[in-house]
């Protein structure tokens, strides 16, 4: 650890007083926000199977960190040092351009953020994080869903080609995406894709002898004809959305249909592969590759979304974090506390938000995990308030259901 | 319906589409009797090396273990290269564990295997499309975590299939009663707050299994339960649980009635007190349950609405309901009152092949079995991954869930696939022996005109005709 660190960490006291001032702007009267009707785009990512916060955003002016982390902690000197972002935390070095972004302003994180859940089951939790519930157990419908409802028609969000304006990416739309709005569904293919030949045979034998299937096959071919237009060769999904290659592809596509004017204007993805139990590695290493997938999405996002980027914010959530300590395979298991990045054209970034528990064994949730600090929910209720200018009574009731006493953190998106 | 579509009829709406081999005359002359005929009939799957769920759970168990030591390995490796590194001033990397291998997978792709190949070899498939409807009805997922994923196919097995052909009160109990439900859905936990162990370690009831028999399993939504029977079906369910690996004098992974964490007294669940001892208890509820005229419809209506109808036509399941309560379940009489109804036999073929049934009736029209792996990444891909529906609801049974733009898509890039894999065959020839005289005259010309074997082939697997059941 760098000598300096000393002199630029936060005090604890400064910290909260940076999250006090921010809780205060919600008290504001909200007015002419997005103003100039803004054509926002809105996407979420989620990392399935908890990511390890501590490593991806590393408190490296913890006094405790580098000690509960031994071998894997980030280092902010050597080969492959973290990338400084406020002199207290540093980025994994496995994300440049977050980095890049976070430096003009236009991303940041929160830290020492959790849903509602305080349990460790990735089911349970992921189930708490999608449906936007207070507890699992109820999974009709996910947040980003009622959201789309909630919105008024035909206003900021256009419905899109297929009427959708919701995006839901992978063979089944996430959680987090369904409900009774419709969701427009892409994935890259898992087998090659059929040629366009025999799709326009075989709509042409559905609009002569089934209506219901010629629509819904033209639906899928017009998704594919929009993700295509800007490029997109249909190349078979490469490794999984566990890979970083398989990442790419999925944001890339995704980025394609949100990018088009008639396309939807919210999205939902989910990479996997964040259970690192076992030999999580540091710089380099299993995470690193993982976080380097997801570095490379975000700026495909960006490169993608061009001149709508400005109008953009990416959430990037998971259902829990690890423990502090690593464990006898080098890895980390289930906790609890962990961090959330935004970014985008719309996100008033070049921060870290967090009231920053400590690493201290007696500052650790139940003596093993990051404490919470931060509700995930607020946060998202924060960037849809400013972002869609949904008012709080419908956040707290139809969005996030049971939420009223968990504020919208404001002013993430400008 | 046409006469001579009835045979087609028969294998598309009941079972699981014509194989290569027997094409339309599996159905016969006597369509709906060779349908009848399948009632009762011993389903076809080989059991042969496939674990029971207690095996099942122990391997797993013995991985983690394995696993553990391995970790307390790697600990003390740690903690001795620690001293060694006080010593001598140098920190050295700690050694790698050695690679271990979850059995979960494994078992999990056997399993898939087993059973697509059971699909593969039946007649017409209506015993093998039950087994499934009454799998998706009961569903456990396996993402709930790797005790599920390790004993999926085995639940399948050991609770549904024995019983397909018997009573839904033997079912029902079965399920409720199998590790891999106490343990999707949390009954394994579950502990009576005034029971032994809930006044020692001040640990509680767990409701959720009680809720899922009484809305998804039996009663149905609105079908006149109150929360207080949820919580008292719980109370009365406390204790069912599965033997951890730190019970010395009960087998590993079997369940287990732990009368520690049993509620004593006697709840009172839709109205009636249940006083009975123990594991009697919850037994006598279930059985009361079982054969409540509320639970009658609502599985004639999941039943209809699977084989018949996304809107089932009421008349249809009236009788269907009539047959369950006049038999006390017995499920033979139910499915006879169901293909023997005429509406059955009338009715457009308005639904769509789910993605497995679509896979199963795609590997039987070009023979060829799919192998476990494949099967497992396909049905990923289109959105129905075996035995890990989104909810404890299941995978839902109506035509527009799989005629979705996206699923749509996905299936005609599989049976381009498939078609490819296939090879060989003519798609003029195979069309007649699994459509017949069913095929459309604008099917028939699209897969005459196709400009090749296998674009011909894809074209007769997506068609309307194959499509819809």
């Amino acid at each position: 650890m760098s000598d300096d660190c000393e002199i630029m960490t936060p005090t604890r006291r400064a910290v909260l007083g940076a999250a006090g001032a921010l809780f205060a702007w919600s008290f504001v009267p909200r007015f002419a926000h997005a103003a100039g009707g803004r054509d926002a785009r809105f996407v979420t990512i989620v990392l399935r199977g908890a990511l390890d916060g501590l490593s991806a955003v590393a408190p490296v002016g913890d006094p405790d960190y580098a000690a509960l982390r031994e071998s894997i902690a980030l280092q902010t000197g050597g080969t492959d040092p973290a990338l400084p972002l406020d002199g207290f935390f540093a980025l994994h070095p496995a994300m440049p351009n977050f980095a890049r972004l976070y430096k003009a302003g236009q991303a940041l994180v929160v830290h020492a953020v959790a849903t509602g859940y305080r349990e460790r089951s990735h089911f349970d939790g992921q189930d708490v994080l999608e449906s936007g519930q207070p507890g699992p157990g109820r999974v009709e419908t996910g947040w980003l869903n009622r959201l789309a409802l909630a919105l008024p028609a035909g206003e900021r969000v256009s419905p899109g080609a297929a009427g959708a304006r919701l995006l839901g990416v992978g063979a089944v739309a996430p959680l987090v995406v369904r409900g009774r709005a419709p969701v427009l569904g892409w994935a890259p293919p898992t087998v090659p894709r059929a040629g366009e030949d025999l799709a326009a045979r075989l709509l042409d034998l559905y609009g002569q002898r089934d209506p219901q299937l010629a629509a819904a096959l033209a639906a899928g071919l017009d998704t594919e004809r929009l993700a295509r237009r800007e490029g997109m060769a249909g190349e078979r999904l490469a490794g999984g959305p566990a890979d970083p290659r398989g990442m790419n592809q999925i944001a890339e596509g995704a980025a394609r249909l949100i990018a088009a004017d008639d396309g939807p204007r919210i999205a939902a993805l989910a990479f996997e592969g964040w259970d690192t139990h076992a030999n999580e590695g540091g710089a380099k290493g299993q995470l690193a590759n993982r976080l380097g997938g997801l570095d490379n999405a975000l700026a495909s996002f960006e490169r993608i979304l061009g001149p709508r980027w400005k109008d953009t914010a990416i959430m990037v959530v998971t259902e829990f974090g690890r423990t502090a300590r690593i464990n006898g395979t080098v890895g980390t298991d289930h906790g609890t506390g962990t961090a959330a990045f935004l970014a985008g054209g719309a996100v008033k970034g070049g921060r870290v938000v967090a009231d920053w528990p400590g690493l201290k064994e007696s500052q650790l949730f139940e003596a093993r995990d990051l404490k919470p600090t931060a509700d995930l929910r607020a946060v998202a209720k924060g960037v849809l308030a400013d972002l869609f200018g949904v008012s709080a009574p419908v956040l707290a009731a139809d969005i996030f259901p049971d939420s009223a006493g968990i504020l919208p953190m404001r002013g993430l998106v400008a | 319906m046409a006469v001579d579509h009835l045979p087609y009829l028969a294998l598309s709406r009941f079972g699981l589409g014509a194989r290569a081999g027997d094409g339309l005359a599996a159905a016969g002359h006597d369509p709906k009797g060779a349908v009848l005929a399948e009632i009762g009939r011993p389903t076809s799957l080989d059991a042969a090396g496939l674990l029971a769920t207690p095996e099942a759970l122990r391997e797993l168990d013995e991985f983690r273990s394995e696993r553990a030591k391995a970790r307390q390995r790697a600990e003390d490796a740690r903690s001795e290269a620690d001293r060694k590194a006080r010593e001598a001033a140098i920190y050295g990397p700690p050694p790698p564990p050695p690679p271990l291998r979850n059995p979960a997978q494994d078992i999990y792709r056997t399993e898939a295997e087993r059973r697509f190949q059971a699909a593969q070899d039946a007649g017409i498939g209506f015993a093998e499309r039950l087994v499934w409807f009454w799998s998706n009805h009961f569903c456990v997922a396996a993402a709930k975590g790797q005790s599920v994923r390790i004993t999926a196919g085995a639940f399948e097995r050991e609770a549904i299939r024995p019983h397909v052909f018997g009573r839904f009160a033997d079912m029902l109990l079965a399920v409720e009663m199998h590790p891999a439900m106490l343990i999707f859905l949390d009954n394994r936990q579950s502990v009576g707050p005034n029971s032994r162990a809930g006044e020692r370690r001040g640990r509680g009831l767990n409701e959720n299994l009680a809720r899922e028999i009484l809305e998804l399993h039996t009663l149905g939504v609105g079908g006149g339960y109150s929360q207080a029977d949820v919580t008292n079906l719980a109370l009365a369910i406390t204790g069912w649980t599965v033997v951890g690996p730190f019970d010395e004098d009960n087998e590993l992974g079997e369940f287990h009635f732990n009368a520690n964490r049993h509620e004593p007294g006697a709840p009172t669940v839709l109205g009636r007190a249940y006083a009975q001892p123990g594991v009697a208890k919850g037994r006598a509820v279930l059985a009361d349950i079982a054969r409540h005229p509320a639970t009658a419809r609502f599985i004639a209506t999941k039943l209809v609405r699977h084989f018949v109808a996304d809107e089932p036509p009421a008349g249809l399941v009236q009788r269907v309901a009539e047959a369950f309560s006049a038999s006390d379940g017995d499920l033979p009489s139910v499915y006879r009152a169901l293909v023997e109804a005429k509406e059955a036999w009338a009715a457009p073929l308005a639904k769509v092949r789910s993605p497995q049934e679509f896979l199963a009736a795609a590997s039987r029209a070009l023979d060829r079995p799919p192998r476990g792996p494949q099967v497992l990444n396909l049905l990923n891909g289109l959105g129905q991954p075996l035995w890990n529906p989104p909810g404890p609801n299941g995978f839902p049974d109506i035509a527009a869930h799989w005629a979705s733009a996206e699923g749509l898509k996905t299936r005609l890039d599989v049976a381009v696939q498939l078609s490819r894999q296939a090879g060989g065959i003519d798609p003029r020839e195979r069309l007649e022996t699994v459509l017949g005289p069913a095929a459309s005259h604008e099917t028939r010309q699209a897969v005459a005109r196709a400009e090749s074997r296998e674009q011909g082939l894809a074209l007769l697997l997506m068609s309307p005709e194959f499509q819809r059941r």
